[in-house]
């Protein structure tokens, strides 16, 4: 067991918690779905989030015995569970992000640091530092190919993939869960500026937001 | 703009996302101690600045955030080869030299190349003899 200090970053009670993009939605507007809407996005707020660095054989083994998914084989992998609500993905060849449902993460950070042992390892909370906004619908490429340089054609872009890049004036992490549906995990002090962004490149095919 | 191949996202990506960060092999001088001056300031300040094969530090900045080397030709700008830190490169200013030569294209004093000149017609042409 390291000696890592760990603690519970979810505050209790009655404190409220807003997400990174409250005052955006407020602010900027969430448009309602239309007849022609081709684009939905939406927040996917609070999710648990955990940097994972060390060597992938030890991280492999301690990730399968704890949350049951193991390491992407390949640079840019992703990969999920069953439902898709667990999902880990190749950063860098010693980096793996691990997204988990809000609250898991506190109990899935102590547990991998327990089986890690005395292994080469650091582990981070950053779901304090990033969100994630989805995007839907048959234009959702089309909006990403306004925003971002990288090539998001299912020939080069397939499901399981995930990449970090230029988005706009920012970075973001890009992913594809599924054939319709894109996650892009944003910082926290960008999550304002890639919402507005992606709601005016979304104009054209009527974006909506579901929050 | 470029498009380079990082080697360990294992694909091409924009220039966008790479920053170069100088000439690539520079060691530390092994004993500090002992270092002359003049061997510290060559290590601080002192860069190559060839015309033609030239090995870079590169970054690849919003991606994998990974340093890794490329071999470049400073005059044409082509990317000769990446690869990735603590590996030597397979391409060197003098193994394209030996290769251009062997295939019999010359590089002249000046780094210029003459195409289809041979070894011999490149001697007389400067008046060398053997
Ligand atoms: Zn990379």
């Amino acid at each position: 067991m390291s000696n890592a200090q760990q603690f519970d970053t979810r505050p209790q009670g009655e404190i409220p918690v807003e997400s990174p993009l409250a005052y955006s939605m407020q602010r900027s507007g969430a448009p309602k779905a239309k007849a022609g809407t081709k684009v939905t996005m939406r927040e996917r707020p609070f999710l648990g989030q955990l940097t994972l660095r060390g060597g992938a054989i030890v991280l492999d083994e301690a990730l399968r015995e704890v949350v049951g998914l193991g390491l992407p084989g390949e640079p840019l992998g992703l990969v999920q569970d069953q439902a898709g609500e667990r999902s880990i993905q190749w950063i860098s060849p010693d980096e793996w992000l691990l997204i988990v449902p809000g609250g898991e993460e506190f109990d899935i950070e102590r547990r991998l640091r327990e089986a890690l042992g005395d292994a080469h390892f650091a582990i981070s909370n950053v779901g304090g530092g990033q969100t994630v906004l989805e995007l839907e619908g048959e234009a959702a490429s089309e909006v990403l190919k306004k925003s971002v340089a990288y090539d998001v054609h299912p020939r080069h872009f397939s499901v399981g993939k995930g990449v970090t890049t230029v988005f706009a004036k920012a970075t973001v992490i890009l992913r594809r869960p599924s054939e319709e549906r894109w996650e892009l995990v944003v910082r926290r002090s960008f999550a304002d500026y890639t919402y507005r962004w992606l709601l005016d490149a979304g104009e054209e095919f009527d974006i909506a937001v579901e929050n | 703009m470029f498009y380079i191949l990082c080697p360990y996202c294992g694909e091409h990506r924009e220039e966008e996302e790479f920053h170069p960060k100088g000439q690539a092999h520079i060691a530390r001088p092994a004993d500090p101690e002992n270092t002359s001056d003049d061997e510290w300031g060559d290590y601080l300040f002192f860069r190559d600045n060839p015309r033609g094969v030239h090995h870079e530090l590169w970054v690849h900045a919003v991606g994998c955030r990974k340093f890794f080397n490329i071999t470049r030709h400073t005059v044409s700008y082509e990317i000769l080869e990446v690869y990735k830190m603590g590996e030597q490169p397979s391409i060197t200013a003098e193994s394209l030299a030996s290769a251009e030569k062997s295939q019999g294209v010359q590089v002249g004093d000046g780094g210029q190349q003459t195409v289809g000149a041979s070894d011999s017609a490149a001697k007389d042409s400067r008046g060398t003899k053997v």
